[in-house]
């Protein structure tokens, strides 16, 4: 299967991932050859088989409904780029 | 007192031959003085290693020493450590100082051991030969112009060179067993779920497990001992019971029923490999094993649904990545898509973008059935082939990689031929199942591993079945030229 330039496009926006112009060839090239890798799967017969998710078909735990989170705000803020007043700070959205 | 196992060193602790902190200054001299030839280490947490040094040394004075208090080991820089930058190999994370422990960290840090640092890594552990890390690659000991394996090649690669007498790796691929292969030691990939993932940057969630790297299985069986467990902050880790790994280690192997799958001596792999691995079969025998052909008919399949459902975990636990609220963030964002697709854009290198577009691709409209669906089918058809053969023997045995360690720049062009070098090992992974590679001899001069599969839950069976082989031969203790 082989995707081309408008595909490798779509698909950096919906992974909102910027890609230089000049790369996109090689990424159409390599992201090709990996689906092609990928395609030897399509001719197993798989109708009857149930997905597998988690190798023991685990359920998630659950636990009594207690707070055992402490408050870190400021410890885990520490390493943000941008905050003000226990907020992290992003470029303005709503004009 | 360098170059010797965990074992050894426990016990030259013990007898006051010397002190964790003239050990530790040791490694961190020899750090200084020899990792410019490899590049194994990202951060050496100098500072860090000596305090929790001084600190074994004063619980050793005080009678409150146990099995690891005051040796020194290394964390695969995947592991977020407290006040330490856990960068996951990434440019994404270079300014990352982590606010909290993983769980792995914290119980080796109960355990007493000292940190000597963080080791180098294919990014965000995206690789199987530590090239993608953005801190450089790293160098195999036992040839410089030559891969250490990955992604844990740094853990490996540190090890092999004496920098450290073993080190935490995480095995999403193979990241633990290949470059385990590549560096002749003893890497032990646990079952899904045996060792918490709290703390242990994502790649692949249903995939990833922690695992020790060492030079023997009695060092790997310590260090299971330590890091395996139930933990509440991970709801995926198994809620069993964990054994004294150490303590069956010496037990018998008679009438051991061993399975070679006769997909693992394909045409693929390397023929003085596939000599070695059967001298290897061999011994086993020697030592009171039965042997036995079987089959794993969807061996080959495993690397398609791998390159599926890894990069699709890895498309959706990469979203994080925002520039937000941690981690990089790119100069003067116009609008908030534009910070979004320049941080990533410039944050993440080409293989981690091209994993994360693979994800993205396989999980968007009109394709998941075709791709992600798919693969999960063949996921349980790879599970099925092992429970039905692990019903009829043991362990599993082959070789752990199709070749021996390959050159730097060899495989980076054509990304599908460095994703065929984990075909012997992707399978356990999507299965769940615990394997090891152990050293099993040299081919021109370089390590070839052994793998050996075994049942969910059996990794006191496959230390046990790897230490009685390092009892038998002595592969696992040959050191590189001039070490």
């Amino acid at each position: 299967m082989a995707l081309n330039r408008t595909d490798v496009e779509k698909i950096a926006h919906l992974a909102r991932l910027q890609i230089d112009d000049n790369d996109v060839p090689e990424y159409a090239q390599n992201l090709s050859n990996i689906l092609d890798l990928i395609g030897q799967m399509q001719n197993i017969d798989t109708s009857d088989i149930e997905p597998l998710a988690h190798p023991f078909d685990a359920v998630q735990r659950l636990r009594a409904d207690k707070i055992t989170e402490l408050n870190q705000r400021e410890h885990l803020q520490s390493v943000a780029p941008a905050v003000a007043n226990g907020l992290f700070l992003v470029p303005k959205v709503i004009e | 007192m360098l170059n010797k196992t965990l074992a050894e060193l426990a016990k030259g602790l013990e007898q006051g031959e010397f002190s964790s902190v003239e050990l530790t200054q040791a490694y961190l001299e020899r750090i200084k003085n020899e990792d410019s030839k490899y590049n194994s280490f990202i951060t050496v947490t100098e500072e860090l290693a000596l305090q929790q040094a001084t600190a074994a040394d004063t619980s050793r004075a005080a009678g409150n020493a146990t099995a690891m208090t005051g040796l020194p080991i290394a964390h695969k820089d995947i592991f977020c450590t407290e006040g330490v930058r856990t960068s996951a190999g990434s440019k994404m994370l270079d300014n990352f100082i982590s606010p909290y422990d993983a769980t792995v960290v914290r119980k080796f840090n109960a355990a007493g051991t000292v940190t000597l640092g963080k080791t180098n890594m294919d990014e965000f552990a995206m690789g199987s030969s530590n090239e993608s890390s953005f801190y450089g690659p790293t160098r195999n000991p036992w040839d410089t112009d030559r891969v250490p394996g990955g992604s844990s090649g740094g853990s490996a690669a540190a090890i092999a060179a004496g920098l450290t007498p073993a080190a935490t790796g995480t095995d999403t691929g193979g990241s633990i067993r290949q470059p385990a292969a590549f560096c002749n030691l003893t890497g032990l990939k646990p079952t899904y779920g045996r060792v918490s993932r709290y703390g242990m940057i994502a790649y692949a969630s249903s995939l990833d497990q922690g695992g020790p790297m060492a030079h023997t299985a009695e060092d790997a069986a310590m260090m299971m001992n330590v890091m395996a467990g139930t933990d509440p902050l991970d709801s995926t880790s198994a809620e069993r019971n964990v054994p004294d790994y150490t303590a069956n280690l010496d037990a018998p192997l008679t009438g051991l029923k061993i399975g070679l799958p006769k997909e693992f001596f394909s045409a693929r792999l390397d023929p003085a490999m596939a000599t070695l691995i059967q001298t290897a079969v061999k011994e086993y025998e020697a030592l009171g094993a039965t042997i036995k052909e079987v089959s794993l008919p969807n061996t080959a399949l495993s690397v398609p649904a791998y390159y599926i459902i890894a990069p699709a975990e890895a498309s959706s636990n990469l979203s994080r990545f925002d520039g937000v609220r941690y981690g990089y963030r790119c100069e003067d964002p116009k609008d908030l898509e534009d910070m979004y697709k320049r941080t990533r854009g410039e944050g993440f290198g080409s293989e981690v973008k091209r994993r994360i577009m693979v994800g993205t691709y396989a999980l968007s409209e009109g394709f998941y059935d075709a791709y992600y669906k798919k693969a999960q089918q063949i996921r349980r058809l790879i599970q099925q082939d092992f429970i039905r053969v692990l019903s009829e023997v043991d362990v599993i045995m082959g070789p752990t990689t199709p070749t021996p360690a390959f050159k730097l720049g060899e495989k980076t062009s054509d990304p599908v031929d460095m994703y065929m070098e984990d075909i012997f090992t992707l399978s356990l992974n999507l299965a769940g199942l615990p394997g090891m590679s152990i050293p099993c001899g040299m081919t021109n001069g370089l390590p070839v591993g052994l793998q050996i599969i075994g049942n969910y839950f059996a990794e006191e069976k496959l230390l046990n079945v790897a230490h009685k082989f390092q009892q038998a031969t002595d592969w696992h203790t040959l050191k590189p030229a001039g070490l």
